[in-house]
């Protein structure tokens, strides 16, 4: 007697569906488990045993096989536990083939035959609706989360007893303590408001600039200048996200292992330490791959504070994301790939003692001291970063003036600003598979529909033939124009907008 | 005889009763050698047949094929040889190992199953 069932193979953010298949053969009792599981997906030959006669459905006394198929795949973890009982039980009788037959089981089983709840479970049934599943049975504990996939049916369990009793078995309802996650008391996100930023009204404009345009931003500046506090500030610039970035945001954060009571709608910031590995932030692992902080930071922040303490190595594993939009990990036996579409936020001191160029304390570091400490900055990784900008220390008159009721920018204006120039952009970009300016390639730009005026262009036209600017620089400095343009609402930049965008990416190159 | 061996003796009894039932010739029973005993010879067509009887009253302690062990599946093969070695002078003829396994709580009726050529 054979019963088949399904259940998916997570890969990173993609998923397969596997094939769970049992037979029950008359021959010495023996559990076997074939198609490549790995140690602990082993392990369920033994969870399911035990559940099974815990939970007063005993397996039969026979020879039992299990196939997961496509053989060829690698799987891992100990979510197959229930597709495995299901079909098991299901071959020895007790709920009907085609009961099982297409429906997609997620969950591990604990000794006493309650369902776990899992790691993982929206991309899971999101892989499988794409591959054309839409029926499934997953723990109790991910009910949240599975019910915000929609178009799908999802049945939640709290035993292998319940999911039988579900597919028909002649079994009388035991209820049982289903096991959830805990669940974290909802911390209000208190990111600070922009107002709080005191002077550097350069800065403040920059941060805006660069949460209209989606572009990259490196703030250079000595401690204690304030840019950890407007890196913090950017994520409430960003406007909401759309249900598809939504969708991702939430995934990435499901397989992360985060509890989750909702889909996320703001965009995440992750703020890895500079000590981190090249797996920590695109992420890895040699059998289960994990997002980095890179692929978690997807349409949201990625703050690298102090950047230049970063080994190098570890951030030119940005370039692939940076370039592409998607962080692949390779390894022997699989590749994973994770979306890697964040907008990136450098902070860097401008020499070892971070004092250099301050007008108070002298700078104690050597010259030679002060361009290494820079260059672990690549030339190829600085390329991609439109916003090069210098955040000086807080004068005293500042804080005067502060205190005299100087107008200054609040989060709230500052996002219906943002909201404002994105809405322009996603206009004139509409036609493109780009939505912000940051996306866009510089031949873009430069096309003859959108040419700017030569009087407008002199300042870059003339910084080009002086070799103070590369091509790859005028574009990014076009770039930035737009957006500057996009949040004055002007058509087109002007000569002002492009003076603006020079000084935005020049102010660091000295 | 003690309980257990008795409850044994009395599988085995069933057992063969069982096998006959099933059409299989009886050839001799508890045969013994150093290396260990066969509960069943039988033939079964051309083929011999070793019988290996377990009983339990009960399966608190797993199935009585539970018990039915790699290794003592490997001694049986090697027992094989040696009967063939003693009854046959040596020649050997395809056999194959049937496994009885029997329930029989101490009240009530006992529950035989019969495997045929397990490896």
């Amino acid at each position: 007697m054979v019963a088949r069932t399904l259940s998916v193979a997570l890969l990173g953010m993609s998923g397969a569906v596997v094939e769970v298949e049992a037979h029950i053969a008359d021959a010495i009792p023996g559990f076997q488990l074939i198609g490549l599981p790995d140690a602990a997906l082993s392990d369920a030959k033994d969870r399911v045993r035990a559940a099974a006669a815990n939970d007063g459905c005993p397996l039969p006394a026979k020879k039992i096989v299990v196939n997961l198929s496509p053989a060829a795949l690698p799987k891992q973890g100990s979510t197959y536990d229930l597709a495995i009982a299901v079909a098991v039980l299901s071959a020895e009788g007790l709920v009907a083939a085609e009961a099982i037959a297409s429906v997609v089981h997620l969950g591990e089983l604990s000794l006493d035959g309650r369902v776990r709840p899992m790691q993982g479970v929206l991309p899971a049934i999101v892989a499988a609706r794409a591959a054309g599943y839409t029926r499934f049975v997953v723990p109790r504990g991910n009910e949240a989360e599975a019910m915000l996939v929609p178009d799908v049916e999802i049945t939640t369990v709290s035993s292998l007893r319940d999911t039988l009793i579900r597919h028909g078995a002649e079994l009388d309802p035991e209820p049982v303590e289903p096991i959830t996650l805990p669940v974290p008391d909802a911390v209000p996100v208190d990111s600070g408001d922009l107002a709080d930023v005191v002077g550097n009204p350069d800065a403040v404009e920059a941060l805006v600039v660069a949460a209209a345009g989606g572009h990259h931003l490196l703030m250079l500046g000595p401690p204690g200048a304030g840019k950890t506090m407007l890196a913090h500030r950017l994520p409430a610039l960003l406007p909401d996200l759309d249900p598809e970035q939504s969708l991702v945001v939430t995934s990435l954060s499901s397989l992360a292992g985060q509890p989750l009571t909702g889909l996320i709608t703001r965009p995440p910031i992750e703020s890895p330490h500079h000590t981190s590995s090249a797996a920590a932030l695109v992420g890895g692992g040699s059998r289960v791959i994990r997002p980095g902080a890179a692929a978690r930071a997807a349409h949201g922040v990625l703050f690298l504070d102090e950047a230049p303490e970063f080994p190098t190595s570890v951030l030119d594993s940005l370039r692939q994301p940076l370039e592409s939009g998607t962080i692949s990990i390779h390894r022997a036996n699989a590749v994973a790939h994770f979306p890697g579409r964040f907008q990136l936020v450098l902070a860097a001191n401008p020499c070892p003692c971070g004092q250099y160029g301050t007008s108070d304390i002298p700078c104690t570091c050597t010259p030679i001291g002060r361009r290494r400490y820079l260059a672990r900055l690549s030339g190829p990784l600085l390329d991609r970063v439109d916003l090069q900008l210098r955040v000086n220390r807080v004068t005293s008159s500042a804080v005067r003036l502060r205190g005299e009721g100087a107008a200054h920018t609040t989060t709230a204006i500052a996002r219906s600003r943002v909201v404002a120039a994105r809405a322009v952009a996603r206009e004139r970009l509409s036609a493109t598979p780009w939505k912000t300016n940051a996306e866009v390639p510089g031949a873009w730009f430069r096309a003859p529909a959108r040419r700017l005026a030569p009087a407008v262009t002199a300042p870059i036209d003339r910084a080009l033939e002086r070799g103070t600017l590369t091509m790859r620089g005028y574009d990014r400095v076009l770039r930035v124009a737009w957006t500057l343009a996009d949040l004055d609402a002007a058509s087109a930049p002007t000569a002002e907008h492009l003076g603006w965008a020079l000084y935005l990416r020049k102010s660091v190159a000295a | 005889m003690r309980p257990k061996d008795e409850l044994g003796r009395r599988g085995e009894d069933l057992a063969a009763e069982h096998l006959t039932g099933a059409g299989l010739t009886l050839v001799e029973r508890n045969w013994r050698c150093p290396a260990g005993e066969i509960d069943i010879v039988a033939v079964d067509g051309g083929t011999l047949v070793l019988v290996e009887v377990k009983t339990r009253t009960s399966t608190a302690y797993g199935h009585p094929f539970e018990a039915i062990t790699p290794g003592k599946l490997r001694r049986l093969h090697l027992l094989a040889g040696s009967w063939f070695e003693v009854r046959e002078a040596g020649r050997r003829r395809p056999f194959r190992v049937d496994v009885v396994g029997i329930i029989w709580p101490t009240l009530g009726d006992p529950n035989v199953q019969h495997l045929r050529g397990v490896s």
